[in-house]
């Protein structure tokens, strides 16, 4: 067994055994699937057509944004990145593998709401599944890099939860998640594109179901791709062994440049006209 | 004379304004137990995480097996053992999980026999935050020397422990010892370091202000050796004069003097004694120890623990 394979399989055990990641990943998302499909179709009788997609893109959301970044704080604070320094661990591996065990379990949540979705709450199967796990990998790797970053950049866990919220909570009121974006006055319209959900919900809806796009999925694929490669890139360049953060190649507040593509994207319609 | 495993030359570390270690030097050869004893911020930690490659030092030079830390850290990993002063380590990784990763990630196969050695072969499935505070340092060691290091650096090996969990650690870091690896250790424990170290340098305010073996550090100071002595009905203490004493205090039922002709002194006291018709109880002659050793470098201003 590689020391990879050895890293991985720890790392997807030990978010097994830990109760707050097993609520944040699996837990929360599949009752707020239940909860929130029962609720939401009686109250939006259209929400049935995006119910895979919001409640997929809501798993992927809370994993990444509000389970993983704490787990690396925390680790970071308690000596453990110092520990796995010691004994050779790269700072890739410490990166990757808390990704790569949170991509697992998204993927297994997601299955499982994509398979009971149609014939608990009549939910509309998306016409292209290819495109539509495209938009769904797009926006988990885009996410798992804000995801890092935010881990790498936060200095306690205070900061992570207010870093965290600030892309959640927006992303779950207008990030096309409850309701379409279309719904939104334009100010907010146009602000919504600052945030991978829309995105998502943008690629999910145009190719995978054949709906009107708001914008072109591809420009949307390409803010997701960019988005993502930019903050695993970021996270990398800034993370540190410690609290101390001696080792810290620059400043933490580069991390924003994780949101340029968003940020252009935004210019670019508002220079279009929308 | 062989070269030296471990070479620090005028090595600095600054922390803002704050001078950490202040242009300090030291080599440490093969199969030695070469001890940093200092109070808690002299510099102890900040000197070893430097060698361990955890901080850039700001001056000097730092060479472990003639592999610069900070240049080579890859390199560096496979030359070092760690035990970290403070356990970083997750609290649901098991006993077994951390042997298996880290031994991974040093290209060893797992060392389960050095889990037995430290008395965890019962506890192979046990996560780490259900161990005790001495399972903790002994599982950390046990990781530290997995891959069969040639230098072993332990950061208050035995700081926190109870006294059973101590000899056990002093036991091990013995047979390290005997097996020709070299050991760095930091500690504020006067007596572990006095029965461990083969050489000392006692660290104050970032600077070496003592070295040496400990019998030379102990026997180097004023030259005074501890004389003390109890006898039934106490009589010298009536004593105001003695050949050669410089101080003199009471402890414990004993009457303490320190001497710089310890014959003349212990003559003295015993025909005092024979004189007056009192009865001896217990005489002992020392040498300082490294404590009082301390006490007299650092003029007794500096608390150890």
């Amino acid at each position: 067994m590689t020391a990879f394979a050895h890293h991985f399989s720890f790392e997807f055990r030990a978010g097994l055994r830990n109760r707050a990641l097993v609520l944040l990943n699996i837990l929360l998302p599949l009752g707020f699937f239940l909860l929130g499909g029962a609720l939401m179709t009686g109250v939006n009788p259209t929400f049935y057509q995006t119910l895979i997609p919001a409640m997929v893109f809501f798993a992927v959301l809370v994993s990444t944004m509000l389970g993983m970044p704490d787990v690396l704080v925390a680790a970071r604070n308690a000596g453990i990145f110092r520990s796995f320094h010691i004994h050779g661990i790269p700072e890739l591996s410490i990166l990757a593998m808390p990704a790569l065990s949170t991509l697992f379990r998204v993927v297994i949540v997601a299955l499982i709401m994509v398979l009971l979705a149609p014939p608990l709450f009549g939910a509309e199967m998306p016409v292209n599944i290819w495109a539509f796990m495209l938009s769904f990998l797009l926006l988990v790797f885009a996410c798992l890099g804000l995801g890092l970053l935010l881990g790498v950049v936060s200095p306690n866990a205070n900061a992570t939860v207010m870093m965290a919220q600030g892309i959640f909570v927006p992303s779950m009121l207008i990030g096309g998640l409850m309701m379409p974006t279309s719904l939104l006055p334009d100010a907010l319209r146009s602000v919504s594109w600052l945030l991978p959900t829309t995105h998502a919900m943008n690629i999910a809806n145009a190719l995978a179901y054949g709906r009107e796009a708001a914008l072109s999925p591809y420009i949307s694929a390409l803010a997701l791709l960019a988005g993502g490669v930019l903050a695993i890139g970021l996270a990398a360049y800034l993370f540190s062994w410690d609290q101390q953060h001696e080792t810290r190649r620059g400043s933490p507040w580069l991390g924003l440049l994780a949101l340029l593509p968003y940020v252009l994207v935004v210019l670019a319609q508002a220079v279009g006209g929308g | 004379m062989p070269d030296p495993v471990v070479t620090v030359h005028d090595f600095t570390k600054r922390y803002g304004d704050f001078t950490a270690v202040d242009d300090i030097s030291f080599e440490v050869h093969q199969g030695e137990v070469f001890a940093l004893l200092g109070p808690n911020g002299a510099g102890k930690t900040t000197t070893l995480e430097c060698l361990e490659g955890l901080r850039k030092p700001d001056g000097g030079v730092l060479s472990v097996m003639g592999v610069d830390p900070t240049r080579e850290p890859r390199r560096l990993r496979n030359l070092i053992g760690v035990q970290l002063q403070t356990s970083g380590m997750p609290d649901n990784i098991t006993v077994r999980e951390a042997m298996n990763l880290f031994s991974a990630y040093h290209r060893v196969a797992p060392r389960l026999d050095l889990l037995d050695r430290v008395g965890l072969d019962g506890k192979l499935s046990t996560q780490y935050e259900a161990l005790s505070a001495g399972q903790k340092r002994r599982l950390q060691l046990a990781l530290a020397v997995a891959h069969n290091p040639p230098v072993v650096i332990l950061d208050e090996p035995t700081a926190g422990l109870d006294v059973q969990s101590r000899v056990e650690l002093h036991s091990l870091i013995s047979e390290l010892q005997g097996q020709g690896v070299t050991i760095i250790l930091s500690s504020h424990d006067m007596a572990e370091v006095e029965k461990l170290a083969n050489r000392i340098a006692i660290l104050l305010h970032g600077r070496i202000v003592a070295a040496g073996s400990p019998r030379e550090l102990t026997t180097h100071g004023a030259g005074l050796t501890k004389i003390s002595i109890q006898t039934e009905r106490a009589t010298v203490s009536e004593l105001t004069t003695l050949p050669g004493v410089t101080q003199r205090s009471a402890r414990d039922g004993y009457d303490i003097y320190y001497s710089t002709d310890p014959a003349a002194t212990v003559l003295t006291l015993l025909e005092h004694v024979k004189k007056y018709g009192d009865t001896l109880i217990d005489l002992r002659v020392e040498r300082p120890s490294l404590e009082e050793r301390f006490l007299e470098i650092t003029g007794g201003k500096e608390a150890i623990s």
